[in-house]
C-alpha cells in the first residue's frame, strides 16, 4: 500500500479511496453484514439443519446446476454473436447489437411473462414443441431458458470490445507465418480472448443464481421439482422465518463468492499465460 | 398585546383546522382488492366530508398479503390494514405495533365482508366438474397458487380440507384427500393473480381454484362463453380482517378517522360497495339482493381453531403442507 502510496503521480488518492470504501459499504457491505447478523439468530446445528435439509439442497441444486448450464450455452451463443457482430457488416447490424441489451433493460418479470407465454402448451413455440412431447413451461427446462435469457447480454458486452480490440494484424502475422484458419483462432484469437469470456460467463452465471422475477413464471415451482433457491428465500419469509431466509441466502452468497473467486483466478491465469505467449 | 394576540392565533388554528382539516390516510391491503378499495375510498371520503368537513386523502398499497404484512412489520406507516388473513394481521400485533385483541375492536371478526372458494372452469365443463371430489380424479389438472406464499391459496387448502373432513370424518383421510388434490396441480404460483393467468391465459389446467369475487371478476373480463362458476356443495367462509394500526394512528394523530373509515363498512353503503364487487357483504338485507350462490360454510374458527393453529400445522415449515410435497 505504502508502495503505491509513494509512486502515485496522481493526487486525491485518500479522497477517492475513502469515499470507494464508505459507498462500498454503505451499499454491499453492511446491507450483507445484516444478513450474517439475521442469519446468526440460529444455533450452529441449526443452520446446518436448514441448509441440509433435501428440500433445500434440491433448490440449491437447481439454481446452481441450471444457471450453470446456461452460462455455458451463454458462452458459445455469446461468442458466436460477438463474432458475427463485430466481424461482419449486414443490414440491420446496429439494430441486432442493440437488441442484445434488452435482457438488461427490461423489468425480469415482464421477460418471465413474455417467456411463459412462448413457451405455454398454448404458445407460439410451447404448442409446437409440446407435440414433439417437450414441455418447457413449468419444468426445469423453462428455468434453465429464462436464464439463458437473461445472461446473454453479459457474455456479449463483456467479449465484445475485446474482440474489437483485438489487432487484426496479429491474425496476418500468424497467417503469413503459415498457420491454418482454424490454428489462429485456437492459438491467436482465443487465447486474447479468454480473460473476457470468463468474466462474461461468471457475470451471467451469478446473475442466473440469483434471478427470481424472469424464473418464477416459467417455474412452475414445484418443490423438490422446479424449485428454485431464490424462491424457497421468498417463501421462508412468508413463513416469517427471517433467520431461516437469510441462512439459505447465506450459503448461495458463499457457494457464488466461491466460484467467482476460481474463475478469477482462472481469468487471472489465462490472462498471464496469453501475456507470456504473446 | 403579545400575550393576547398568541392564544388567539391558537385558538385561530385550532379552529381552522377543525373546520377543514386536511387528513390522509395509508391502507395496505392485499392484491385483488384494488377495485373494491378505490370505490370504497371514494365514497367514504365523500361521507366523511359531509359529516365533518375534513378532506381524506387515501392511498392504496397492494401486494401479497404476507408481504404487506412484513412492509408494515418493517415500518411502513399505514394507518389501517385490511388483509387477506387473520394471521397477516396477527403477525403484526406480535411485533406490538397493535393491540392483540384487535379482532374483537370491530363487528363480525372484524372482517364486514366475506367471500369463499369456488371452482373456475371452462366453459361447459368439459371434465364435468362438480365437487371437491372430482379434484382427485386422475386425470384433472388443478390450478392453485402456492399456500406459502398466497395467503388466497391457504383458504383454497383449508377450503378442500374442510370439505374432506366433513365428508370423510377423519384427519387421516382428510390429508390423503388434500394430497391426492396437489397431486393433480401441475404449477404452484406464487400468488392468486398468476394462477388465474394461468388458468386463463396460458390454457394449463382443467379447474382453477378461485375466491369467489376474484372468479366472478375473471368472468367479467374474459368473457361468459370462455368460462363458468361451478360452486361446491361444501366451503370455507373466508374472512378477509381490517384492522387499524394502533402505533402509527397514535404517531400521526389519525385514530378518529381511521376509525372512521373501518366503521364505514359496516354502513349500507360500504356493504352495497362490497356486494357490488363480488364479496358477500355481513348485512344479509343487501346479501339477498345480490344473487350469491348457496352454500354451506365453514369457518376457520369451527374447524381449525383460528388462524394461528391452522398455520401452525398445514402451512409452517414441517407442516402438512410441507408433508404433502415430501413423497
Amino acid at each position: 500500500m505504502s508502495a503505491i502510496a509513494r509512486r502515485r503521480s496522481l493526487p486525491g488518492f485518500g479522497l477517492t479511496m475513502g469515499l470507494t470504501l464508505m459507498w462500498l459499504s454503505l451499499m454491499i457491505l453492511i446491507p450483507l453484514a445484516g444478513l450474517f447478523v439475521k442469519t446468526a439468530e440460529l444455533s450452529l446445528s441449526e443452520f446446518w439443519a436448514t441448509v441440509t435439509a433435501p428440500r433445500t439442497l434440491h433448490a440449491l441444486k437447481i439454481s446452481f446446476g441450471l444457471a450453470f448450464a446456461a452460462a455455458c450455452v451463454n458462452l458459445v451463443a455469446g461468442l458466436l454473436i460477438v463474432w458475427a457482430l463485430v466481424r461482419y457488416s449486414f443490414p440491420g447490424r446496429r439494430i441486432f447489437d442493440a437488441i442484445v441489451d434488452i435482457p438488461f433493460a427490461l423489468p425480469t418479470a415482464v421477460a418471465g411473462i413474455a417467456l411463459t407465454t412462448l413457451f405455454a402448451q398454448n404458445g407460439w413455440l410451447g404448442a409446437p414443441l409440446a407435440e414433439l412431447g417437450i414441455k418447457v413451461a413449468f419444468t426445469p427446462l423453462g428455468i434453465f431458458l429464462a436464464m439463458v435469457f437473461i445472461g446473454i447480454p453479459f457474455v456479449v458486452r463483456t467479449v465484445q470490445p475485446v474482440l474489437i480490440d483485438l489487432d487484426a494484424e496479429l491474425e496476418e502475422a500468424a497467417e503469413s507465418l503459415g498457420a491454418s484458419r482454424l490454428q489462429t483462432i485456437r492459438r491467436v484469437i482465443l487465447p486474447s480472448l479468454t480473460p473476457a469470456v470468463m468474466t462474461g460467463f461468471a457475470l451471467a452465471f451469478a446473475r442466473a443464481v440469483g434471478e427470481y422475477g424472469s424464473v418464477i413464471f416459467i417455474a412452475g415451482n414445484l418443490p423438490n421439482v422446479s424449485e428454485i433457491a431464490p424462491l424457497l428465500i421468498v417463501i421462508r419469509l412468508a413463513e416469517f422465518r427471517y433467520a431461516d431466509a437469510t441462512a439459505i441466502a447465506v450459503v448461495m452468497l458463499l457457494f457464488s463468492f466461491l466460484i467467482i473467486l476460481v474463475l478469477n483466478r482462472l481469468q487471472h491465469w489465462a490472462q498471464t499465460r496469453s501475456l507470456a505467449g504473446a | 398585546m403579545f400575550r393576547r394576540i398568541v392564544p388567539l392565533l391558537a385558538g385561530l388554528m385550532v379552529a381552522t383546522s377543525a373546520q377543514a382539516a386536511d387528513v390522509s390516510l395509508l391502507n395496505v391491503s392485499y392484491d385483488p382488492t384494488r377495485e373494491l378499495y378505490s370505490e370504497f375510498n371514494k365514497s367514504f371520503a365523500a361521507a366523511y366530508q359531509k359529516e365533518t368537513g375534513d378532506t381524506v386523502t387515501i392511498k392504496q398499497s397492494h401486494g401479497g398479503s404476507g408481504s404487506q404484512a412484513r412492509s408494515v412489520i418493517d415500518g411502513l406507516q399505514a394507518d389501517v390494514v385490511t388483509l387477506a388473513l387473520a394471521y397477516d394481521i396477527d403477525a403484526i400485533a406480535n411485533k406490538g405495533l397493535l393491540t392483540k385483541d384487535w379482532q374483537k375492536r370491530l363487528p363480525q371478526n372484524a372482517s364486514p365482508y366475506t367471500s369463499t372458494i369456488v371452482f373456475l372452469v371452462r366453459k361447459g365443463n368439459p371434465k364435468g366438474i362438480k365437487d371437491w371430489h372430482d379434484l382427485i380424479r386422475p386425470g384433472i389438472s388443478v390450478i392453485t397458487p402456492n399456500p406459502k406464499t398466497s395467503g388466497g391459496a391457504r383458504w383454497n387448502y383449508l377450503a378442500a380440507w374442510g370439505y374432506a373432513l366433513k365428508t370423510e370424518g377423519s384427519e387421516d383421510k382428510a390429508r390423503d384427500f388434500v394430497g391426492n388434490i396437489y397431486k393433480n396441480v401441475p404449477v404452484l404460483d406464487t400468488g392468486a393473480r398468476g394462477a388465474t393467468m394461468t388458468f386463463v391465459q396460458r390454457g394449463v389446467g382443467d379447474v382453477l381454484l378461485a375466491w369467489e369475487n376474484e372468479a366472478f371478476l375473471a368472468v367479467k373480463e374474459f368473457g361468459k362463453d370462455r368460462f363458468e362458476i361451478v360452486v361446491p356443495s361444501i366451503s370455507i367462509r373466508a374472512e378477509p380482517p381490517v384492522a387499524l394500526v394502533d402505533s402509527v394512528v397514535d404517531k400521526k394523530g389519525t385514530r378518529a378517522v381511521a376509525e372512521a373509515y373501518l366503521q364505514y363498512w359496516y354502513t349500507k353503503e360500504g356493504q352495497e360497495i362490497a356486494a357490488r364487487n363480488f364479496y358477500r357483504p355481513r348485512d344479509s338485507e343487501i346479501a339477498n339482493k345480490h344473487a350469491f350462490a348457496k352454500v354451506e360454510l365453514f369457518t376457520i374458527d369451527e374447524l381449525f381453531g383460528g388462524w394461528t393453529k391452522a398455520q401452525t400445522t398445514h402451512f409452517t415449515d414441517g407442516g402438512v403442507f410441507d408433508k404433502i410435497y415430501k413423497n
